[in-house]
Parts: structure tokens; sequence; C-alpha cells
């Protein structure tokens, strides 16, 4: 069955609305986007969406007690739960650097899971 | 009482404040000062850990603890003076600074400069005037947001949020990935105030609901929030009776604006303007006081951090100016207007001499959502020149530039102004 979908590209701030006609993971037509980063972004959301996840992991003995993260690149949508998951049950010790690797290779996804700011030890 | 004489004070060491030390130690002026309350740099930043900072500024995409760490490394390597837990209590006109924390005790800092950094606050249940009482549960999102991302517990499992700010949105999406029922999203107005990515990755992604044209209209519970009563709204935002629902919820979110943080700039005397909340500035950001500064969202609410640096690079790069003394005003300013359908536009005036600038960026909102504009620029009421986009959001700020060479084959200009019109016959 030949289905459409008008999605907000989100490649860029001009935020146009595009149109696209697809079955299954074969698309037929795209439109409404102004660039090509429009159809780029369009063919990818139905095919295959991926977002960065960004999240916290718990810290022990940390100035604060949870540490934000993030996956190193985007991974599948429909994923985002188990990954969720996953990186609730992660707990590190302080302190932590950024870009420091918590998990490595998520769910297979080749994303690792990393630290995105700085955490001294908890000063007694 | 403990005294400093400092060249730069600045107030308020988040995004705004550390680009702006950043900058004017790298043009020549090192005795500078950070005065922050918090007890670490970074501001509203290391909150805010979704992705989507930096797309301007580093063309790369960062989480906002990311962004603020960039920073925060920056001031560190230049050995810039900083005081963590301190908090400013009054700005004097002649730039005296009065401050204090647990080691010094209240003192008093002599600045040749200073830059107001202290960006904003959120509007509050008691701001906007919802009925019913006020139990437990009602927060705003970026009480929400704190609680959740630094402090690391969930504000409630069954959520309804009040105002389609990104903050709003964003915290959508997050309570939902940590397992609380987010019902939904209700926002006054026919459109929503976010950015559009934030609509399609925290809400579409989830299959959260939006609702425009809705708002609370009543809040349930003792203690503890047990629903909210939501209805539809007219064309005049007034909520049709009976469309009034109940929603099941522990906590309601506001994501319903946010304030310019301005105590301290009135303490100084300095003029706020009325639809911006902050500062009248000049294209310097220096404010109706000479010498002292604004940026960030002190001086207007800023959606995307990318043009919270630009602003503190500006601010800091006449700071220095200022404090070099290598400073001239024109005797008469030129005055920046907004026209049709712009809400505002920053600077408000324009009047320091520099022979060495290319264009002066203007920065500015619509009114409302348009699509299909041009946004054109008149000096005196003559047409100067027009730039084209598919659209136009309030929820989006727009950047254009204001070319020098125009300025000056224009004498004894008195106004510019800006308009941002639907192209005809679209
Ligand atoms: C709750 C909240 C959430 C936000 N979330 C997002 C988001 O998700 N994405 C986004 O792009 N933008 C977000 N914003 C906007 C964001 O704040 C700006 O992009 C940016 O952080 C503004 O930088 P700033 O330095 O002007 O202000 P801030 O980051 O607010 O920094 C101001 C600093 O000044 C300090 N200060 C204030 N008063 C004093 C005083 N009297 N003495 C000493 N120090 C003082 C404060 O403690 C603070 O550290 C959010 C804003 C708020 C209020
Ligand atoms: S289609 Fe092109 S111009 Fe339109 S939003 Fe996407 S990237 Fe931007």
């Amino acid at each position: 069955m030949i289905e459409t979908k008008t999605l907000t590209c989100v490649a860029c701030p001009k935020g146009c609305e595009v149109t696209i006609e697809y079955e299954g993971n074969e698309i037929i037509e795209i439109k409404g986007n102004t660039c090509p980063q429009g159809s780029a972004y369009a063919r990818e959301e139905i095919v295959a969406p991926t977002r960065i996840l960004p999240t916290t992991v718990i810290v022990k003995a940390g100035a604060l007690p949870l540490v934000p993260v993030k996956t190193s690149k985007a991974i599948p949508l429909e994923i985002i739960p188990d990954a969720m998951e996953i990186i609730a049950k992660l707990e590190i010790e302080a302190p932590v650097k950024m870009g420091d690797v918590i998990l490595k290779n998520i769910l297979e996804t080749g994303a690792d899971v990393v630290a995105t700011r700085n955490l001294p030890v908890l000063k007694a | 009482m403990h005294k400093l004489e400092k060249k730069l004070v600045i107030i308020g060491g988040g995004p705004a404040g550390l680009a702006a030390a950043k900058t004017a130690f790298d043009k020549g002026i090192t005795d500078i000062l950070i005065l922050e309350r918090d007890f670490e740099l970074g501001g509203i930043l290391p909150q805010c850990i979704h992705n989507g900072f930096g797309l301007h500024h580093f063309k790369e995409e960062l989480t906002g603890p990311e962004y603020a760490q960039r920073f925060i490394n920056d001031v560190a390597e230049r050995a810039i003076e900083i005081k963590l837990n301190t908090m400013v209590l009054d700005v004097k006109e002649n730039k005296k600074v009065y401050a204090v924390n647990k080691t010094e005790g209240f003192f008093e800092i002599q600045a040749a400069a200073v830059i107001l950094a202290m960006g904003c606050r959120e509007r509050t249940a008691g701001a906007i005037g919802i009925p019913g009482t006020r139990p437990a549960g009602v927060i705003t999102a970026g009480t929400a947001q704190r609680y959740t991302n630094i402090e690391g517990y969930l504000p409630g499992k069954e959520v309804v949020i009040l105002g389609s700010g990104d903050i709003g949105l964003i915290m959508a999406r997050r309570l939902k990935l940590e397992g609380a029922n987010v019902k939904a999203v209700c926002e006054l107005l026919p459109y929503t105030g976010g950015l559009t990515r934030n609509v399609v990755q925290c809400l579409e992604d989830y299959d959260i609901p939006l609702l425009l044209n809705h708002t609370v209209t009543g809040i349930k519970g003792n203690g503890r929030l047990k629903a909210v009563e939501i209805s539809e709204v007219d064309k005049n935002l007034k909520p049709i009776p009976d469309t009034a629902k109940i929603i099941k919820a522990d906590t309601l979110l506001l994501s319903v604006g946010l304030i310019p943080e301005n105590e301290l700039s009135k303490k100084a005397n300095v003029v706020l303007d009325q639809r911006t909340g902050g500062p009248i500035v000049n294209e310097g950001r220096e404010t109706n006081i000479p010498g002292i500064f604004a940026c960030g969202n002190v001086l207007h609410v800023h959606d995307l951090v990318d043009w919270v640096t630009e602003e503190a690079e500006i601010a800091a790069s006449w700071a220095v100016k200022y404090i070099k003394k290598d400073f001239l005003k024109e005797t008469a300013a030129i005055k920046v207007k907004a026209g049709q359908n712009v809400s505002y536009v920053i600077p408000q005036k324009i009047e320091l001499q520099a022979d060495d600038r290319k264009k002066i960026p203007l920065y500015m909102r619509v009114s409302q959502p348009l699509t299909a504009v041009n946004i054109n620029l008149f000096a005196d009421g003559e047409k100067l020149y027009s730039f084209s986009e598919p659209f136009a959001k309030p929820g989006e700020m727009i950047s254009i530039p204001l070319a020098q060479k125009t300025l000056a084959q224009h004498e004894n200009l008195q106004e510019i102004s800006v308009e941002i019109v639907e192209k005809e016959g679209e």
C-alpha cells in the first residue's frame, strides 16, 4: 500500500514541510523540500529514523549525583527505550571527564555512551 | 568592608558571561572578575543535557553541558579570576559592584566596566493566574529539568505540560524516556512557541499530543496535585466553557515563558525596554549607563545559545574599547525601529563610531508565524534591501546584517526600521 506522510524537515532551522510518498521502504516521491538535504532527511525518516540519545548516569562520590551522557552518534529511534533501560542500570565513580566512554557499542549500534561534562569528586 | 578594583566585572557565569570573559581577555583586558552565585560555572546549560547546541558557533551538534564545558575550559586556560558561590546584591551607576560570599563576607569592587550576564528566570503559576489551589506537583519546566537532570529524581509519573516553549517540549521527551506518562502539552496559541526540531523530536517521535488553542482552567488536589482541567480557547484566547476536560495528573509543568533577570540592572538605573524586558542598548550592547553592558538572556530571551555567545563577544569587544578609551559616540543616535510584524529589534539604537566593522547584526523576532516572507530594511523610510525567507516563526530569532557602508552612505540618518511581510500572491 502506498502511504503519504508530511514531515517537518529538521536538517536546518527553516523547517520545510516535506511530503513523502512511499511503499514499505521504497520511496516514490518527495515534495516540499527546498534543498537536497530535505529529501535525504525525509528518506531517512521513513527508512531508518535515528536520534542521538542524551540522558544521565548515576555517579558515586561525585560533586553531583548524576553525570549527563549521550550516544556518540545517532542510534535507531526504535531501540531508544531499550537503550534507556541499559543506561539506567549503569553506575560509575567520580571523577568523570567529558568524553569518557561509559559504555562501548551500546546494543551493537557502533555508538558509545560518553560523558558530556567533567564531574569532580565530592569534597568532604 | 573589603574593597577591590577590577578593570572588568562580569555578573553571571553562564554562557554569556563566559564568552564575554574569553573575548575581553583575548582582546587585551586581562584584569577580569566573574561573579557567579552558583557553585559552578555554566549557567542554565548543565541542566540542558539534550543535544542541539552549537550548530552555528562550533558547526557541530553538542549537548548543553558540552557547550558550557568548552567555554569553562577556555576560561580556565586564560587564568581569568572567578568567584563562585558569590551573589551580587547591588550595582551602582558609578560601576561599584557589591557582592557577598561565605569566605569574604560583603565586599565592594570598583570596576572600569561592567557586563551584565545574569540570564533569565521562568514565569511561575503565580505570574499567569491559573484558577484553583496550589498543591505540590505544580512546578516550572526548568525546575523539573533541574530535578531530573542534576538532582536525580523524577518530579512525577503522570504529567501535563502547559506551554509549548522549548523547555516544555524537551521535558516532555525527557520525562517520557524516564518512564513517566506525559499526557499532553497544552498551548494557548494556535502555534507552538518552540523550535520545529523540538516539536518533531520531542513530541511526534513519542506520540505525545500537542493540544493547540488549549489551556489549563483548573487545578485539583489538596496537598498533592490529583488532576488538571483543560479547556479549548476561542479566537480571543478565552476558554470555551463546555469544552472542559479533566485529566488525571500528579504533575503540571509550566513552560510559559522566561523573563530577563533585571533586578540588579534597575538598581544601577539601567533603562529597560517594555517589549524585551531587558535593557535598551546600542550596537555595542551598552546600556544607557556608560560602561555598563548587557548580553545573553538578561538582554532578551534567546532560543539558541549560539546567539548568546555572539552577543557576548560583541558586548565584550565594546567593553574592551570602553576601558581602553578607544570609544567614541556619534552626537545623535540612529533609532532602530521594529516595523510591521516585528516584535522587537536589538540593538534599539546605533551610535558608536567604528571604522573597522563591515556590518552590524540586527537581532529580531517576528510577532506571528508567517510564510514566504521578505525582511525589508529601511533608512528614514527609503528601502535599502530585502532578504527572503521561506518561514518566520516567533520561536526562532532572526539575525540580519546591516552593512556599515549603508550607514556611511546616509548622512544625518535618523532611523533604521525593519518589517517582515509575506510576499504578495503567495
Ligand atoms: C530553565 C531554563 C531552561 C533552558 N533550557 C534551554 C534549552 O533546553 N535549550 C536552549 O537552547 N536554551 C535553553 N534555555 C535558554 C538558555 O538559558 C540560554 O540559551 C543561555 O543559557 C543563556 O545564557 P546566559 O548566560 O544569558 O544565562 P544563564 O545560562 O541563565 O546564566 C546566568 C548566570 O548568572 C548567574 N546570576 C544571576 N544573577 C546573579 C547574581 N545576582 N549574582 C551572581 N550570579 C548571578 C546565574 O546563577 C547563572 O549562572 C533555558 C533557560 C532556562 C531559564
Ligand atoms: S528542506 Fe532544506 S531548506 Fe528546507 S528545512 Fe530541510 S534542510 Fe532546510
